[in-house]
C-alpha cells in the first residue's frame, strides 16, 4: 500500500490541532474545552507517529504512548476539578468563572 | 594682673550660672546680692587695671585661657587683651552696669522673674566684656552674638505679651542681618591673612593692602554692616525703638550705654583697616550724619517717653559714627563715655517716673512732676542738659563740641557734615527740653503712686554727677588744652590732623548758641504753648505721623522683605518638588491600572493571548 | 578584633532583647542599653588609648581586621578604623544610647522587636563606618534600611505607612545605583590590572576614562545625595522624620544622614578625584540650594517635627557645601558639623517628642506661652534653638564658620548666599521657640516638666554641644590626619597648577603672618 507522505501527515495533524485549538477558544462549556484539549493532544501524537513511520523508527509510537498516558492522567485531574467547580459554582460556563481578575 | 582680667570676665558668667540653676531656691536679697556683687567686683578689678594703664598708657595687658582650635596655622585663642581703648569700655560696662544692677534690685523687686532677670543681665555683662576684651575677631564675634542673645531674652522678658516677643524677635533678626555681613568680612580676613588676631591684623593690613585697595574697602564695608546693625544706624535702626518693650534698666544698660556702642568699638578697634579705605570712612560719616538727623526728627514727634530716648540714642550714636568717619577717633570714644553716663541716667530716670506713675509711658498724661518727684526731676534735668550739650557746665558740651570741631576742622571733615551735626544739635535741644517741659511742668495729669527708694536714687545721683563733671577730663584746645583723655587713648587710636585756622572759639559759641536757642524754642512751644506752634502742627498731621513712625522704615521693610518672604513660604508649604516624586508614583499607579485590565480572569482571553503570542513569536523566529 | 566585637555586640544584643521580651519588657530595654553602653565605653577607651598616635598621625589606620569571605569575587571582611570613623562611631553610640533612653516610656507594644530593630540599625551604621571593602559597605548600607523601615512603619504616627515606603524606595533605589557603580568600578579595575577585587585601598588608584569616571561617581553620588539629603532628593526626609517615633527620628537625623556625608568623604572624593574637581562647583551649588530651600520650607511649617526635619535639610546643605569646597578648613567644619548637628537636632527631636507625648499634638498653633509651666524644657529648647541658628559658643557655630570660611576660598559668591542661610536659620529657630514657649497661653494646657531621665539626657547633650563649641581641639586633632589623606587625592592646587589657573593670593608663608609680633605692643605679659 502506498504510504502517505510526511507532508500530508503533518497537514492532517495540523488541521486536527487547529480544530482542537479552535474548540478550546470558542466553546463555553468546560467539558467541551477539555475534549478539545484531548483533540489537540492526539493531533500532536499523530504528528509523532507520522514522523516515526517516515524515519522507520519506533520512537514515534513510543512518544504516542507517553502522550496517551499523560493525557489520561491530565483528563482525570481535569474532570475531578470540573466536578468540584460544578459543586461550588453550579455552572460550567467558562465565562462565569472569572474570579481571578484584576 | 592676669587673674584680674580673667575674673572681670568670668565673674558675671558665674553669677549667670548660679542664678540660672539655683535662682529659684534663693531669696530676693541673695539674688540681687549675687548679681550686683559679681558686676561690682568686676568694676573694682577694672579700677585696678585702669590705674595700672593710666600710669603706663602705652602698654597692654594680656591673659590667655586656652587655644580655641588650630587648623593649618589658623589658631585663635580664648584670650583677653586690655589696652587703653578697651579699658575705657570695660570701665563703662562694669561701672555703669553696677549702678544699673543696683537700681534694678529695687526696680524689679515685685516681678516674679527676679532671678531670671538678673541671670540674663549678668549674661549680658559677661558677653559684652568678652566682646570688648577679645584679642581676636572670632572671640569678639562670640561676645557680639552673646549680647544679641541676652538682648533678645531681656527685651522679651515679659514674654507673655506677644508684642514683647515680637520686638525681641525683630531685634535679633535685624541685628543678625548685620552680623551676617560681618561674618563675610571675617571670611575675607581669614582668606587673606589666615588669622583673626586683632593686633596681628592691625600690624599686617597696611603692608598687604594699600590705600583704596578694593579688598580693603569690601572688608571694611562688610564689618561696617555688622556695626550698623548692632548700633542701630541707618538702615538697620528699626529694632531699637521697639526694644523699649523691655524693662527700663534693660534699656539703660543695653540700648543706651553698652550693646549699641559695640559697633563704635569695632570700628575704633579696627581703625587701621578703615583708614585703608577712605571710601568706607566717607560712608561711615554720611551714615552718621543722616542717622542723627532722621532719628532726631523722629524724636520730636514721639509721645512715649522711652521712645524719645530711644531715638535720641540712635541719633547720638550717629554723632559717634560721624566722628569715626572723619577720623576723630578719640572724640568718638569720649562721646561714647559721656553719652553712656547721661543716657543711662535718663533711662533710669524715665523708669523711676514710669514706676511712680504706675506704668504710664505717655508723656502727655504726665505733668507737674517737678514738685512731686524732686530728686528725679533734678537728675533728669542734669541728664537732659548734658544731652542737649548746654555750654560749659555739662559734660555733654565738651564731648559733642569736640566732635563738631573735628568735623569742621579735621582733614576729612566737611562743612556739610558740620551743618548737619549742628542742625542735629538744635533738634536735640528741642526734643530734649520738650520732654522735660511736658513731663515735669504744667498740670499734673496722673497721680504719683510710689516714690523711688534709695537704691534707685543713688545711681541717679552718681550718674548725674558724672554727667556734669565727666567732661572736665578733656577740655578743648583753647580752654587750656587739658587732654587727659585724648592722651590716654592716643597709643591705641590714631590722632587727627587739623586743617584750617584755629577758629575753635567761634564754633564753640555757635554750637552753644544753637543749643540755648533750641531750649528757648522748646520753652516757647511746649511750656508757653504759643499759638504759632498749634497752627503749624495742626496743618501737618501727615508729617507728624511720618515722624512718629520713625520715617516708616518698618512699612518699607514690611513691603520689601516681610510680606514676600511670608508669601513665598506659604505658597510652597507643601514643597513643589514633592510633586515630581508623587508624579513618578502616580505614573506607576497609572500603569498598574492599565495593565491590570488585561487580567480579566477570563480563561478564553488568556488562551487567545497565548495563541496569538505563540504565532507572533514563531513568525518572528522564522523571519530573522 | 575589637572592631568585629563592636558589631557583634549589637547584633547579639538585638537578638537577646527580642527574646527577652517574652519574659519582661524592662529586660529588653536594659539589655539594649547595656549593649550600647558597652560599645560606647569601648570606643571612648579606644579614643583615649590611641590619642597620641592620632595626634602624631603616623599610621592612618588605628585598627584593622581582615578575613576573606567570598574569595572567588575578591570580597573580604575588611574593617578599619581611623580618626574620622572613630569620631562618627562615638556619635553613633552616644546617640544610640540617647534614643533608647528616649523611647523608654514612649514605646509600649512589641518592645523587644523594637529594640531588636534599633540595635540592628546601629550595627548596620557601625559596619558602614568601618567597612573597607566595597561589597561589605553595600551590605551594611542595606542592613541599615530594613529595620528602619519597620520602626517607622510599625511604631510611627499617623502617616507612617506612606512615610516608611517613601523612605525605603528612595534609599533602596539610590543604593542600587550605587551598587551598579561599585560593580562598574570592580570591572574596570579588573580589566586594567587583571585582579578583580572589591578592596577599597586597591580600587583607590584606578584610572578611569573621563566619561566613565563621571558616570560611576554619579552612581555613588546619587546614593549619598539622597541620604544626605540634598535638594532635590530630600523629599523622603520630612515624612520619615515626622512619622517616625522619637528614637527613630533621633537615629535618622543624627546618624543615617551622617552616613551619606561619610560616604562622600570616604568614597566619592578619593575614588574619583578628577571627576570630583569637575563636579565641585555644582556640588557647592546644590549645597547652597539645600541651605536656603530647606530653611524656607522649615519656616513655613506648622508641624514642629516637620520644622526640625527641614532644618536638618538646611544644616546638611552646609555639609554638602563643605565637602565640595575641597580644602582642609572646610573639611574640619564638615566633621564638626556632623557631630554638632547630630547632637543638636537629636536634642530638638527629643524635646518635641516629649511635648508630643504629653499633649498629643505637634501643631505649633496649639501652643503658646508654656515657658513658665515647663521652665526646664524651655531653657533646653532655647539652648538648642540657639545651637540650631549657629550661636557662637556652641558647636554648630564652629562648624558653620569653618565650612563658610573654607568654601569662601573656593567660591566667594556661593558662600555669600550660604551665609544668608544664617539669617534664615534665625527665622525658623526663633519661630519655633517663640510660638511654643512665648506669647499667650491657650487656656487648657497642663503638662509636666522634664523628669529626671529626660533632664539627664538633655544635660548630657548640652554639655556635649558646649564642649564642642568651646574646646573642639580634640575633635580637630583626631580628624586631622584622615582628612589630610583624603584631600591628597583631588589635590586641587596641583591640578590647578597643571591647568594654569592657580587662584589663591595668600602671602607665601601664612603661618609666619600669624606668628608676627604679638609682642610689639605688649610690654606686660603676666
Amino acid at each position: 500500500m502506498d504510504s502517505i507522505s510526511m507532508e500530508t501527515g503533518f497537514i492532517i495533524a495540523g488541521i486536527l490541532f487547529t480544530l482542537g485549538l479552535t474548540g478550546v477558544m470558542i466553546r463555553r462549556n468546560l467539558i467541551f474545552v477539555l475534549m478539545s484539549i484531548e483533540i489537540m493532544l492526539n493531533a500532536a501524537g499523530l504528528a509523532f507517529v507520522f514522523a516515526g513511520s517516515f524515519w522507520n523508527q519506533a520512537d514515534g509510537q513510543v512518544m504516542f504512548i507517553f502522550i496517551l498516558a499523560v493525557a489520561a492522567a491530565e483528563v482525570s485531574v481535569g474532570l475531578a476539578l470540573i466536578i468540584l467547580i460544578f459543586q461550588k459554582f453550579k455552572t460550567l460556563d467558562i465565562d462565569q468563572l472569572s474570579k481571578m481578575k484584576g | 594682673m592676669q587673674i584680674f582680667i580673667e575674673l572681670i570676665v568670668l565673674l558675671p558668667f558665674l553669677g549667670f550660672l548660679i542664678l540660672s540653676f539655683f535662682g529659684k531656691y534663693l531669696g530676693k536679697k541673695a539674688i540681687s546680692a549675687t548679681a550686683v556683687g559679681s558686676v561690682g567686683l568686676s568694676a573694682l578689678f577694672t579700677i585696678i587695671l585702669g590705674v595700672k594703664l593710666l600710669n603706663e598708657p602705652d602698654t597692654a595687658l594680656f591673659a590667655s585661657l586656652w587655644t580655641w582650635f588650630d587648623i593649618a596655622g589658623f589658631n585663635p585663642q580664648i584670650a583677653f587683651y586690655v589696652d587703653s581703648l578697651s579699658v575705657v569700655f570695660v570701665f563703662v560696662i562694669t561701672f555703669v552696669g553696677f549702678l544699673i544692677h543696683l537700681y534694678s534690685a529695687e526696680f524689679m523687686v515685685d516681678d516674679d522673674g527676679y532671678a531670671r532677670f538678673f541671670a540674663y543681665m549678668n549674661l549680658f555683662v559677661g558677653s559684652m566684656l568678652i566682646l570688648v576684651l577679645a584679642d581676636n575677631l572670632l572671640l569678639l564675634y562670640l561676645g557680639w552674638e552673646g549680647v544679641g542673645l541676652s538682648s533678645f531674652l531681656l527685651i522679651g522678658f515679659w514674654y507673655k505679651e506677644p508684642e514683647n516677643a515680637a520686638a525681641a524677635r525683630k531685634a535679633f533678626i535685624v541685628t543678625r542681618v548685620g552680623d551676617t555681613a560681618m561674618a563675610i568680612g571675617l571670611f575675607m580676613l581669614v582668606y587673606h591673612f589666615n588669622t583673626l588676631d586683632i593686633q596681628v591684623l592691625l600690624n599686617n593690613i597696611p603692608g598687604q593692602w594699600e590705600v583704596d585697595n578694593p579688598l580693603a574697602t569690601a572688608t571694611a564695608l562688610l564689618l561696617l554692616g555688622g556695626a550698623v546693625g548692632k548700633s542701630a544706624q541707618l538702615p538697620l535702626q528699626t529694632w531699637l525703638p521697639d526694644a523699649m518693650a523691655g524693662p527700663s534698666p534693660v534699656s539703660a544698660l543695653i540700648h543706651a550705654a553698652t550693646m549699641v556702642t559695640a559697633g563704635v568699638y569695632l570700628i575704633a578697634r579696627m581703625n587701621v583697616l578703615f583708614i585703608q579705605s577712605p571710601v568706607t570712612m566717607t560712608v561711615i560719616s554720611i551714615i552718621g550724619a543722616t542717622t542723627l538727623l532722621v532719628a532726631g526728627l523722629s524724636a520730636l514727634a514721639q509721645y512715649d517717653i522711652k521712645k524719645v530716648l530711644a531715638y535720641s540714642t540712635i541719633s547720638q550714636i550717629g554723632y559717634m559714627f560721624l566722628a569715626l568717619g572723619v577720623g576723630a577717633w578719640s572724640a568718638a570714644i569720649f562721646h561714647f563715655m559721656i553719652h553712656a553716663f547721661f543716657k543711662a541716667l535718663l533711662f533710669l530716670g524715665a523708669g523711676a517716673i514710669i514706676m511712680a506713675l504706675h506704668h504710664e509711658h505717655n508723656m502727655f498724661k504726665m505733668g507737674g512732676l517737678r514738685k512731686k518727684l524732686p530728686l528725679t526731676f533734678w537728675t533728669f534735668l542734669i541728664g537732659s542738659a548734658s544731652l542737649a550739650a548746654l555750654p560749659l557746665i555739662t559734660a555733654g558740651f565738651y564731648s559733642k563740641d569736640q566732635i563738631l570741631w573735628y568735623v569742621w576742622a579735621g582733614e576729612h571733615g566737611s562743612t556739610w557734615l558740620w551743618l548737619a551735626a549742628l542742625t542735629g544739635a538744635l533738634i536735640t535741644a528741642i526734643y530734649t527740653f520738650r520732654m522735660i517741659f511736658i513731663t515735669f511742668y504744667g498740670e499734673q495729669k496722673t497721680v504719683v503712686h510710689q516714690k523711688p527708694g534709695a537704691l534707685i536714687k543713688i545711681p541717679l545721683i552718681v550718674l548725674a554727677v558724672l554727667s556734669l563733671l565727666g567732661g572736665f577730663i578733656d577740655l578743648p584746645h583753647n580752654f587750656g588744652n587739658f587732654d587727659l583723655f585724648s592722651r590716654f587713648v592716643t597709643y591705641t587710636l590714631p590722632g587727627i590732623e587739623i586743617e584750617g585756622e584755629n577758629l575753635e572759639w567761634i564754633l564753640q559759641t555757635i554750637s552753644a548758641g544753637v543749643a540755648l536757642f533750641g531750649v528757648y524754642l522748646a520753652y516757647l512751644f511746649y511750656l508757653k504753648k504759643i499759638p504759632m506752634y498749634n497752627n503749624i502742627s495742626a496743618k501737618l498731621p501727615g508729617l507728624k505721623k511720618f515722624l512718629l513712625l520713625g520715617w516708616n522704615f518698618d512699612g518699607l521693610y514690611n513691603r520689601i522683605f516681610v510680606v514676600p518672604i511670608f508669601t513665598m513660604a506659604r505658597i510652597n508649604k507643601r514643597d513643589f518638588i514633592d510633586y515630581i516624586y508623587t508624579g513618578i508614583a502616580n505614573l506607576g499607579l497609572f500603569f498598574n491600572s492599565v495593565l491590570s485590565k488585561t487580567q480579566t480572569g477570563n480563561v478564553r482571553w488568556y488562551i487567545m493571548g497565548i495563541t496569538f503570542g505563540a504565532i507572533a513569536l514563531i513568525t518572528i523566529m522564522f523571519t530573522l | 578584633m575589637i572592631l568585629i566585637y563592636l558589631i557583634i555586640i549589637l547584633f547579639v544584643g538585638g537578638l537577646l532583647a527580642w527574646l527577652a521580651n517574652h519574659f519582661n519588657e524592662m529586660a529588653s530595654r536594659l539589655i539594649s542599653v547595656t549593649a550600647i553602653l558597652v560599645n560606647l565605653i569601648l570606643i571612648l577607651f579606644i579614643w583615649i588609648k590611641n590619642y597620641s598616635d592620632i595626634s602624631l598621625g603616623s599610621e592612618v589606620w588605628l585598627y584593622q581586621y581582615q578575613q576573606p569571605w567570598i574569595e572567588r569575587f575578591g570580597i573580604n571582611w575588611h574593617f578599619a578604623l581611623d580618626g574620622l570613623s572613630l569620631l562618627l562611631l562615638t556619635l553613633t553610640f552616644f546617640l544610640g544610647l540617647l534614643s533608647v533612653l528616649a523611647s523608654w516610656s514612649q514605646i509600649k507594644e512589641k518592645v523587644g522587636f523594637f529594640h531588636f530593630n534599633l540595635l540592628w540599625i546601629l550595627a548596620g551604621i557601625t559596619g558602614v563606618f568601618l567597612a573597607m571593602d566595597l561589597f561589605l559597605f553595600y551590605f551594611f548600607w542595606e542592613i541599615m534600611l530594613i529595620p528602619m523601615y519597620f520602626i517607622i512603619g510599625i511604631w510611627g504616627h499617623e502617616k507612617r505607612i506612606y512615610a516608611s515606603f517613601k523612605f525605603f524606595i528612595f534609599t533602596q533605589a539610590s543604593g542600587l545605583l550605587m551598587f551598579l557603580a561599585i560593580l562598574g568600578l570592580y570591572f574596570f579595575h579588573g580589566a586594567q590590572t587583571g585582579k578583580y577585587t572589591f578592596e577599597y585601598e586597591m580600587l583607590l588608584g584606578t584610572t578611569l576614562p573621563e566619561f566613565w569616571s563621571y558616570i560611576l561617581m554619579g552612581g555613588f553620588l546619587i546614593a549619598f545625595l539622597v541620604k544626605l539629603p540634598a535638594v532635590p532628593f530630600h523629599n523622603w526626609l520630612p515624612d520619615a522624620h515626622t512619622e517616625a517615633p522619637t528614637a527613630g527620628s533621633v537615629i535618622l537625623a543624627g546618624l543615617l544622614l551622617k552616613t551619606g556625608a561619610y560616604g562622600l568623604l570616604r568614597f566619592v572624593i578619593p575614588l574619583f578625584p578628577e571627576a570630583v574637581v569637575g563636579f565641585a562647583p555644582y556640588g557647592m551649588f546644590l549645597g547652597v540650594l539645600s541651605i536656603l530651600y530647606g530653611a524656607k520650607l522649615a519656616f513655613a511649617q506648622t508641624d514642629m517635627k516637620r520644622l526640625v526635619a527641614y532644618s536638618s535639610v538646611s544644616h546638611m546643605g552646609f555639609v554638602l557645601l563643605g565637602v565640595f569646597a575641597l580644602n582642609e578648613l572646610a573639611y574640619q567644619g564638615v566633621v564638626v558639623q556632623l557631630l554638632a548637628h547630630g547632637i543638636s537636632t537629636g536634642a530638638l527631636f527629643i524635646l518635641v517628642g516629649g511635648i508630643h507625648e504629653r499633649l498629643h499634638t505637634r501643631n505649633i498653633e496649639d501652643f503658646g506661652g508654656i515657658w513658665n509651666i515647663v521652665p526646664k524644657m524651655g531653657a533646653m529648647a532655647l539652648l538648642f534653638a540657639m545651637a540650631s541658628l549657629g550661636l557662637p559658643g556652641l558647636g554648630n557655630f564652629i562648624a558653620e564658620f569653618f565650612i563658610l570660611a573654607g568654601s569662601f576660598q573656593a567660591s566667594a559668591v556661593l558662600t555669600i548666599f550660604a551665609t544668608l542661610g544664617l539669617v534664615a536659620a534665625t527665622l525658623y529657630s526663633l519661630r519655633m521657640f517663640q510660638k511654643v514657649f512665648q506669647g499667650k497661653q491657650p487656656s487648657s494646657i497642663s503638662m509636666k516638666d522634664l523628669n529626671l531621665r529626660e533632664m539627664g539626657m538633655m544635660l548630657l547633650m548640652a554639655v556635649a554641644i558646649i564642649w564642642i563649641g568651646l574646646y573642639p581641639k580634640n575633635i580637630i586633632e583626631t580628624a586631622s590626619v584622615p582628612l589630610k589623606k583624603i584631600l591628597e587625592h583631588p589635590n586641587i592646587e596641583r591640578q590647578a597648577e597643571q591647568l594654569g589657573v592657580l587662584n589663591k593670593n595668600l602671602p607665601d608663608d601664612c603661618s609666619q603672618v600669624a606668628v608676627i609680633d604679638r609682642t610689639s605692643k605688649l610690654k606686660e605679659n603676666d
